[in-house]
């Protein structure tokens, strides 16, 4: 079966980021960027499931500007077997990202696709709920284990208070939580031949999808500052201060 | 205006997540009505009816939203809600699972985790693990949320004398079955609800030395959390993990013993009243948002803890 990816290009996450003086948003020039991690557990799920024969082909997806072919020639390192860029250079709602995914699995009709179960930059956790809902499938959202058999799969659900398993007829859409599996490492050879493999773009227009927003950022500003604690030199001290200064036991 | 607040229960309690909820809700003003969506969950209705604030109760009682799958509920949300201003939920893996599957089949964007109501189409929330605060206005119109409990104080859970109305629509979308789940056992208070919370990182060095932090834990009647060091490395299961991929907790108390304090275990925590934070290394960055750092070894200082309080 087809298996359809889709990644995003986001801020390291090691990166800690700054808001701009403006307040117009945070500061991306000059950082550091990678694929958000919860999309390189999808990759790495589907890279997986192919070499248990499951799946056959690996399309990988990443709707965003040109420099996103990084993450995708990245994916395809990772053993993901095409890639296609659907460019465009605004910032997208998760609505507007999942409609042009839509658009993508109404062309690829893959039978499953794997999303990370939130990027790390707007934390939004939307886009793979908003396309099952939009295509109509059954949707395994923050999965730590996936079984596929025959035409359903089996997602293990990380919940509040534990684990809950559901099984979804296929097509499905699964959103990666971290501990589904650990992502490997693109080795040199393989990041030599992701050279090669075919990387399609395309543009929302093209693909016939609006990507206009109900939503407006009117401003970002950085998160109101801690004061300075202190150290405190004993155990005895520091019951003292919770006691008498915080007040909290 | 008339605001539908989304319940989180089990068919059997209303969850505490849906109070905070609700006083997101009571926050933007108008009436505001709850949705419980479950079987069997009539005391739940009932439970909900009491809530302080609450005009009226909608009860959907069928075999479909048993376990309440997204495929199921999302329908029935999206055809109630149409008529409403604003649907709201808890941002608990419930709401974060079904509210974008309904904003998505209204063809509205959502809002996700608010943590503050500037007004009626304004709302805070926080994007990068944290690190900056976004403030977002929604032209939509149904406006659909999810409400980071943490961010707002719990209404009354009694006061209230909502009228319960039985909802007939039954949608069973039949692309998902609930197959069982496994629910972690634990006597001590809920973590993101509790006031004190104890966690443990990489520095417990295994899941056997937990039973300090338990056992501070019981003395204080604190929640245990974890760091997603102590958690992948297999000390504690995952749903104890604090941080922007496990659960939001702001308690009044927050000791952080053995954890180092990396980005994505603050997103989770820093919004703590009190921060304690013991760790030997007196580099780590946890030091720089503790209001109380002790350098110290764990394994001495905590049981020391314990016996003092």
């Amino acid at each position: 079966m087809k298996v359809l990816v889709a990644v995003k290009r986001v801020v390291d996450y090691n990166v800690k980021v700054r808001v701009k003086a403006d307040n117009s948003g945070v500061d991306l020039a000059n950082v550091k960027m990678s694929m958000n991690p919860f999309c390189e557990i999808a990759v790495e799920e589907a890279v997986r499931l192919k070499e248990k024969g499951v799946a056959t082909e690996i399309v990988v997806v990443s709707i965003g500007p040109a420099t996103a072919q990084e993450q995708l020639r990245t994916a395809l390192a990772l053993g993901a077997d095409r890639a296609i860029l659907v460019e465009s250079a605004e910032d997208l709602t998760s609505l507007a990202v999942a409609k042009l995914l839509k658009a993508v699995v109404d062309k690829e009709q893959p039978q499953l696709v794997i999303l990370g179960k939130q990027a790390i930059d707007s934390d939004n956790n939307q886009t793979g709920q908003m396309l099952a809902a939009l295509t109509g499938y059954g949707q395994g959202t923050f999965a730590s284990k996936v079984e596929v058999s025959g035409d359903s799969v089996a997602v293990t659900r990380e919940i509040d208070g534990g684990a809950q398993t559901v099984s979804l007829k296929l097509p499905a859409i699964v959103t990666t939580d971290l501990r589904l599996n650990e992502p490997r490492y693109a080795s040199l050879p393989n990041i030599m031949k992701a050279k090669k493999k075919p990387l399609e773009s395309v543009t929302p227009d093209a693909l016939g999808v609006s990507t206009a927003s109900t939503n407006k950022t009117v401003k970002v500003e950085a998160p109101a500052a801690r004061s300075a604690g202190i150290k405190v030199k004993s155990v005895a001290e520091l019951v003292e201060k919770l006691k008498n200064e915080a007040k909290v036991i | 205006m008339t605001i539908l607040v989304i319940a989180e229960h089990d068919n059997k309690v209303v969850a505490p997540s849906t109070l905070n909820t609700v006083a997101a809700a009571a926050k933007i003003g108008g009436d505001i009505h709850v949705l419980v969506a479950g079987q069997g969950s009539a005391a739940v209705a009932e439970a909900a009816a009491k809530i302080a604030g609450v005009s009226k109760v909608l009860l959907a009682d069928n075999a479909a939203y048993a376990h309440q799958l997204p495929e199921n509920v999302a329908p029935l949300i999206a055809e109630l809600g149409a008529g409403y201003s604003h649907i709201l939920a808890a941002a608990t893996s419930n709401g974060k699972n079904i509210l974008p599957r309904v904003a998505a089949q209204l063809d509205v964007d959502q809002i996700s985790e608010i943590v503050s109501v500037e007004s009626a189409d304004t709302f805070k929330r926080p994007i990068y693990a944290g690190n900056a605060i976004a403030t977002v206005q929604s032209t939509a119109s149904v406006k659909v949320i999810t409400v980071r409990a943490t961010g707002f104080d719990p209404v009354a859970a009694e006061g209230g004398s909502a009228a319960v109305e039985a909802v007939a629509a039954a949608h069973d979308a039949g692309t998902s079955s609930f197959v069982g789940e496994e629910l972690a056992k634990s006597d001590r208070p809920e973590l993101t609800a509790a006031k004190i919370v104890v966690s443990g990182g990489r520095g417990m060095q295994n899941g056997d030395n937990f039973k300090h932090l338990y056992a501070l834990a019981d003395k204080l009647g604190a929640a245990v959390g974890a760091s997603r060091a102590a958690v992948d490395a297999g000390f504690v299961p995952n749903d104890m993990q604090v941080g922007q991929t496990g659960k939001i907790v702001a308690p009044q108390l927050y000791i952080a013993v053995g954890i180092s304090g990396a980005i994505q275990h603050l997103a989770g925590m820093k919004d703590s009243k009190v921060i304690v934070a013991i760790n030997k290394d007196e580099e780590a960055p946890i030091f720089q948002v503790a209001d109380y750092g002790l350098v110290a070894d764990l394994f001495e200082a905590v049981p020391e803890l314990e016996k003092l309080v």
